[in-house]
């Protein structure tokens, strides 16, 4: 989701980063452009996010629902690793009516998705998501987008997952990673770990090493991902974290078991 | 007349010869532009070929002796960087010991008691020497930089300590080519040896400078150990791209983003980096987890080496 004026400073950093990993991706603002960008008939501006949202979804039920199986909403400063939202959406079947991202626990009852972290549908989500606004079942009663559209989802019945890792780490992140990962000492939480639905953490454990998405990510920190993501390694290391493995490098021997 | 006439000769010869020599002089430069390029060293990573060539039994032996003692030069008035290279990247040394100018209550280091900072770096130097037991290759720090030793350790592999080795991020200044020490040092055990032995030639490599003559130590062991016929040389991967970086991640990309605006990530710096400098400590805790768990799922690679993660580690 961008706008004509992110275009160059946020949108243009996304397109040569993680948009390539996506099998496709469509980039949503008021207004038609060569970047391309997709003209939705919804102003800019924080009031309008949700309507801005109701409007992108129609458009891609309406144009690419034979597309796809999955359907993620990120924002233009949102950094995404595909390949590990891939990953986590092979294990769930598209037809069932599904809901992924990171998990919050006010207002609506099932939880609901934060926005800036990413949410993803899965199709039959979406058409769920499409019929309820076509019934009315729906509607546009606030205009805090992700909690709004958590509450069309919990109307129509679509399933929210928990999207954490087997060592219950969290894959989808509402801020950037030095807002989990850093060693703090002990201070009131920030709003945003009050907010989580599951226990949240701080320090190492924070997050998952198949992460999928940070926000508040701009320009420089963009590229930066794409460096730390797909390009710095350590030669020759064998990860702590080896999911497909049965067994996981002892911290003790040192040597896997 | 004779007499005189011979000092008259002698005297034109004389000038004559002066005059000749330094026109010769004066050439010197353009030639030594020249040269320069066959000067300047690099030190390249092993391209796989070369390591496809190896033995399975040599490999195995070679990752085994390859170890790193891990030399970091601190200060209690920069604890936090201190505490930070401690909790981070220092964790993959095979052996990592912190020198610091004057002892603090909060950390525990070995304290030369000594304010010079090239003073100090000899001392730390020559402890690291002495007390090297089967350790062939030592990295010199400041803990504002980070590490990757498995990088490091990528970029040696095939190199002979028993020969000497002085590699980093090398900059000239003047006619000196030296490793700056930001980006961290390098030293294979035969050049650390070399450089132990000059520390006792007070004309070639005095402990105290004068005032006037000051020079960061970072260029001051560059000029001991030329003396010892040891040369700096820049650390490359198989690109050609330098491994030693003297700045930190964010302003090489900030950098790339101007210069190669299509091509930012690539333009910037190596897959396989061994070092990053001015970095924060919130940074380093960063990076921790940006080199050593992040990760695409689905991408591996068939790296020729092991290396197992450390004990009682938890970032990373």
């Amino acid at each position: 989701m961008t706008g004509p004026k992110n275009l160059e400073s946020r949108t243009k950093h996304v397109k040569a980063t993680w948009g390539k990993h996506c099998h496709k991706v469509l980039y949503m603002s008021s207004v038609k452009t060569d970047f391309p960008t997709v003209e939705l008939n919804v102003s800019e501006g924080r009031e309008n996010l949700y309507w801005k949202t109701i409007r992108a979804l129609q458009y891609i039920h309406q144009h690419h629902l034979d597309g796809a199986n999955w359907f993620l909403k990120a924002d233009d400063d949102t950094y995404v690793v595909v390949e590990n939202l891939k990953y986590i959406l092979s294990k769930f079947d598209p037809e069932k009516p599904l809901y992924m991202g990171r998990r919050f626990r006010p207002f609506i009852s099932q939880g609901y998705m934060s926005g800036g972290a990413g949410y993803v549908l899965s199709k039959e989500a979406l058409r769920r998501f499409v019929k309820g606004f076509h019934t009315g079942e729906c509607t546009h009663f606030s205009t805090i987008e992700d909690m709004a559209l958590g509450k069309c989802m919990e109307t129509m019945k679509v399933e929210p997952v928990d999207t954490r890792d087997m060592k219950g780490r969290q894959t989808f992140h509402p801020y950037p990673l030095d807002h989990y990962v850093i060693r703090r000492q002990r201070r009131p939480r920030p709003w945003h770990m009050i907010y989580d639905y599951y226990p949240p953490i701080e320090g190492p454990n924070c997050c998952s090493d198949l992460v999928v998405s940070f926000h508040y990510i701009y320009a420089v920190q963009q590229y930066m991902l794409e460096y730390l993501t797909y390009h710095l390694r350590p030669y020759g290391y064998i990860y702590r974290f080896r999911p497909d493995e049965s067994v996981e490098v002892d911290n003790k021997t040192n040597k896997g078991a | 007349m004779s007499e005189r006439g011979s000092f008259m000769k002698g005297m034109i010869l004389g000038g004559v010869f002066c005059l000749v020599l330094s026109l010769l002089g004066s050439f010197s430069p353009i030639t030594e532009s020249k040269m320069e390029d066959h000067h300047h060293h690099h030190v390249k990573a092993a391209s796989k070929d070369e390591l496809q060539q190896l033995s399975e039994s040599r490999l195995q032996e070679l990752n085994d002796q390859l170890q790193i003692s891990c030399v970091i030069m601190v200060q209690p008035k920069n604890l936090v960087y201190w505490a930070a290279a401690l909790d981070t990247w220092t964790k993959h040394c095979d052996k990592a010991e912190f020198y610091t100018s004057e002892s603090s209550k909060a950390l525990e280091a070995i304290d030369l008691n000594e304010k010079d900072d090239w003073v100090r770096l000899r001392k730390a130097l020559k402890h690291a020497y002495e007390n090297a037991g089967d350790i062939r290759w030592f990295f010199v720090a400041q803990p504002s930089t980070f590490a990757i030793i498995e990088n490091l350790k990528y970029l040696v592999l095939t190199k002979n300590p028993e020969q000497p080795f002085y590699l980093g991020k090398t900059v000239k200044s003047g006619e000196l080519e030296y490793v700056e020490f930001n980006g961290g040092i390098v030293l294979s055990y035969e050049a650390l040896k070399r450089l132990v032995n000059v520390f006792q030639d007070e004309n070639k490599c005095p402990e105290r400078q004068s005032a006037l003559w000051k020079l960061s130590e970072d260029k001051q062991l560059a000029v001991c150990l030329k003396f010892t016929g040891v040369f700096a040389e820049n650390g490359e991967d198989v690109h050609g791209k330098g491994l030693f970086n003297s700045r930190s991640v964010d302003s090489l990309i900030s950098e790339s983003m101007d210069q190669n605006p299509n091509n930012v990530v690539k333009g910037c710096c190596s897959d396989m980096a061994v070092t990053f400098s001015s970095m924060s400590p919130n940074q380093m805790q960063v990076m921790m987890f940006g080199v050593y768990r992040l990760r695409p799922y689905g991408h591996d690679f068939h790296d020729i080496l092991t290396f197992y993660p450390p004990k009682g580690s938890d970032n990373d």
